[in-house]
């Protein structure tokens, strides 16, 4: 594998502009002052009860995330051009999922093959014809950003269904505040804490049109034993709505309540955060204890919106990714501003025989997992674990994609040895209301603390970091 | 609010107040039971802690005998006993975290930390005495700053309101269960059966409910069982007692009924009991038995606990 592009260190010895200040400082910083201060963080989150859930993790059932405190930096021109790109996917991904589930022009052009839509899990047929307030199916979107060198940004995977995160996003720009405030006087760092009431203002916007002027928001939790529990309290906090369970929620005659000491309290928006599997065992899975029995039905009299809307789980699907690039042009006519990881359909059989032939050398990825979990890391695997996959692979090819081994970027992280570069992604945050989409600069920098590593999941032992944008 | 909420908040407040209750009840047997056996007679004292803590049926399932090492375990530690203080510490936190937005960052963060410490430190129990002093110290700072922290930075709004139920309503019945534990030490002296043994058994109380300088305030005389039975009965100045108790029930009911411009039928119950306590004397009392007066008072109690329930929280 080539050697990672660096986002601080040009090979030669120059500096990138944007982390000129932040080299200065840390030739500064005496080493064990930086450990104080992630100590201190550590402290911090710990104190502050930002834990996640590990699932299949007996012994400790809440764990911290690790915090890098050294911050992952990015020139208000590299931003710019992100975030048109971003604007710009998640425009098409909503254009997407309203063709999907009305005209379906996009299959008669061929574009997308059928076969992928409708024998799909995640399509759901209960949302054909359906209107949703605006034509707004991903009003929160989450998108991987990877980047191999200094030109372009490349996206890994499109979450549009209930992506998490943005909790650590604004709570690590907190901390970086509170640690190091002589840090942030040296740099313009554009500031993320608007991020709450640009998604309140989003949610309320795409109210139905029967709800009053002052729509009621509420946040639809699992609950306390969910993975990303931590992020709908905060959030329910930040945003001043209501965190309800399903047992909250009640409906009657196709309009949605929750129950409060003072009676039953219509609720026009809810924020989700419980899979569509789970959200309404009378149309979904029936021992859901999650969901809202008849909320489907109140969704179809166009009493109340679901963010994001049901069934956005085939725009961000990773059998769909690959055809990404058609999709943005065929809807807004552009070439896409951010590139594709270049893909092969394991469905396909030209692409299969390639896989199988290369699997040491690739990435092989479950189409419907998340999470880091199930895949192939061929250049970091054994050969016994290469020739099972090999098996499943050939068992059910259509369950799988392939994609070279990318050398994601690197950026300085505080290791046991001292700062030494670590494998980073980002994934910003995309507001899909009404009338705009909107994107607070920045986003979660998932950092792979492992020497070489290239998983950064939380669930795999990734960091964070704090991302910012400068504002030049 | 939600009700789910509301119901959280009330016994977020319960679990707190109980396991400092607990903590009290095992400090002052320990002090009572440091005392030669000439002074105290021939109870175990043990018992009655299980007693006074409510769990002393399920205590005997598993256990033969009740001592001071299997008692300070079971009360303290014992992931058996629903209402340990450990479980109860636990509880708060699970409840603390339902409700975290209903919750200032101080009251917050006092639970997250009294059950953080309670992993680091406590986790394998106590092994000394002196070690367990300093939990049984530990637990009753976490609820004065738990109870601190909620007075001091909460918004006079519901959320308070069903918070200080779960208090009071917990406290009432903490009371309660001294008084109909020990009521046969609190007989007025011609019908006593005990002797100036006595003495520190009626300390021993006051202690459990930190109400020792409190009496010496009030009487100024010396301990006598029925000014006891008095001070924490009918005294309304003495926050642990039940008049006390129900004068804070009542106002914070009143609260909510003005707020949700609306009474209902927990008002009423609360306002009943309250009225009973004010129109009666110790000597009524004794008369028509303390221990008659104090059953009937607990299961008034834990009725209202289930109006308020009824009419808010489900």
């Amino acid at each position: 594998m080539a050697v990672a592009f660096d986002e601080m260190n040009i090979p030669g010895g120059d500096l990138r502009p944007a982390y000129q200040e932040l080299a200065r400082w840390l030739k500064e910083t005496p080493p064990e002052a930086l450990e104080y201060r992630r100590q201190e963080a550590e402290l911090l989150f710990r104190r502050i009860g930002i834990t996640f859930a590990v699932y299949g993790d007996s012994e400790s059932t809440e764990r911290l995330i690790p915090f890098d405190v050294i911050p992952r930096i990015m020139s208000g021109k590299e931003w710019a051009r992100l975030e048109n790109g971003l604007k710009q996917r998640v425009r098409a991904l909503n254009m997407f999922l309203r063709d999907i589930y009305h005209g379906r022009e996009i299959l008669r052009a061929e574009i997308v093959p059928d076969d992928l839509i409708f024998q799909n899990p995640v399509f759901r047929p209960e949302m054909n014809g359906q209107q949703v307030p605006h034509d707004v199916y991903v009003h929160i979107a989450g998108i991987d950003i990877v980047r191999v060198d200094a030109e372009d940004f490349i996206v890994l995977e499109d979450n549009a269904r209930t992506p998490s995160g943005v909790s650590y996003m604004l709570e690590n720009r907190e901390i970086m505040m509170r640690l190091f405030p002589d840090l942030f006087a040296r740099h313009r760092v554009a500031p993320v804490e608007r991020y709450p009431d640009e998604l309140l203002a989003a949610l309320r916007s795409v109210a139905p049109h029967g709800a009053s002027g002052e729509p009621t928001v509420a946040l639809l939790t699992p609950g306390v034993y969910n993975s990303a529990y931590y992020e709908h309290s905060f959030l329910a906090d930040k945003l001043g709505v209501e965190l309800v369970e399903g047992r909250d929620l009640i409906v009657k005659n196709n309009e949605v309540f929750m129950r409060t000491t003072e009676g039953l309290k219509r609720v026009d928006v809810i924020y989700r955060r419980v899979d569509d599997d789970f959200i309404d065992p009378l149309t979904f899975r029936p021992d859901s204890v999650l969901g809202v029995p008849g909320l489907m039905s109140a969704y179809a009299a166009g009493n109340i919106t679901l963010a994001n809307a049901v069934g956005t789980g085939i725009a961000d699907d990773k059998a769909i990714y690959s055809y990404m690039p058609d999709i943005v042009k065929f809807y807004l006519g552009e070439e896409p501003i951010l590139k594709n990881v270049p893909t092969w359909r394991c469905r396909e059989s030209k692409d299969l025989a390639y896989v199988l032939d290369n699997l040491s050398e690739l990435v092989v990825k479950e189409v419907h997992g998340s999470g880091g979990y199930g895949m192939l890391i061929g250049p970091a695997a054994t050969k016994a674990t290469i020739e099972a996959f090999r098996e499943k692979l050939k068992r059910e090819p259509e369950g799988f994609i392939a994609q070279p081994t990318l050398a994601l970027s690197t950026c300085p992280t505080c290791t046991a040895s001292g700062l030494a570069p670590r494998h980073v992604d980002l994934r910003p945050f995309v507001l899909t209301g009404s009338k705009s989409t909107t994107i607070v600069p920045g986003g979660l920098t998932r950092v792979a603390l492992k020497e070489g590593s290239l998983v950064v999941n939380s669930s795999q032992g990734g960091g964070t970091k704090d991302t910012w944008i400068l504002d030049e | 609010m939600l009700s789910r909420t509301a119901e959280n908040l009330y016994w977020l407040a319960r679990y707190v107040e109980r396991a400092e209750y607990l903590a009290r009840t095992i400090d002052a047997t320990l002090r009572v039971t440091a005392l030669p056996a000439a002074y105290i007679g021939k109870t175990n004292e043990w018992d009655s802690a299980l007693l006074t803590a409510g769990v002393a049926e399920s205590f005997y399932r598993t256990h033969e005998e009740a001592n001071e090492h299997n008692v300070v375990d079971y009360l303290s530690f014992s992931a058996d006993n629903p209402s340990s203080i450990r479980n109860c510490i636990e509880a708060a936190r699970l409840n603390s975290r339902s409700v975290r937005t209903a919750l200032t960052s101080e009251m917050w963060d006092t639970i997250n930390s009294a059950w953080i410490e309670l992993q680091a430190v406590w986790s394998k129990g106590t092994s000394t005495r002196e070690d367990l002093a300093k939990f049984l110290r530990f637990v009753q700072e976490t609820s004065l700053r738990f109870d601190g922290s909620a007075y001091r930075t909460m918004l006079r709004n519901d959320a308070y309101w069903f918070s200080r139920l779960g208090l009071h309503l917990e406290r009432a019945d903490n009371t309660a269960r001294i008084l109909d534990v020990k009521y046969h030490v609190l007989l007025p002296e011609e019908e006593h059966v005990g002797g100036p043994l006595d003495f520190y058994q009626w300390s021993s109380i006051l202690r459990s409910v930190s109400a020792l300088t409190a009496y010496h305030w009030v009487y100024r005389e010396t301990l006598k069982p029925w000014l006891v039975a008095d001070l924490l009965i009918l005294n309304g100045t003495l926050p642990r007692s039940l008049a006390s108790c129900y004068d804070n029930l009542v106002r914070n009911l009143d609260q909510i009924g003005v707020a949700y411009g609306r009474q209902g039928p927990a008002q009423r119950h609360a306002r009943g009991i309250r009225n009973r306590l004010e129109h009666s004397n110790m000597n009524d009392i004794f008369q028509r038995g303390v221990h008659e007066f104090i059953q009937e008072f607990i299961a008034d109690n834990s009725r209202l606990g289930e109006i308020i329930t009824k009419q808010y929280l489900i």
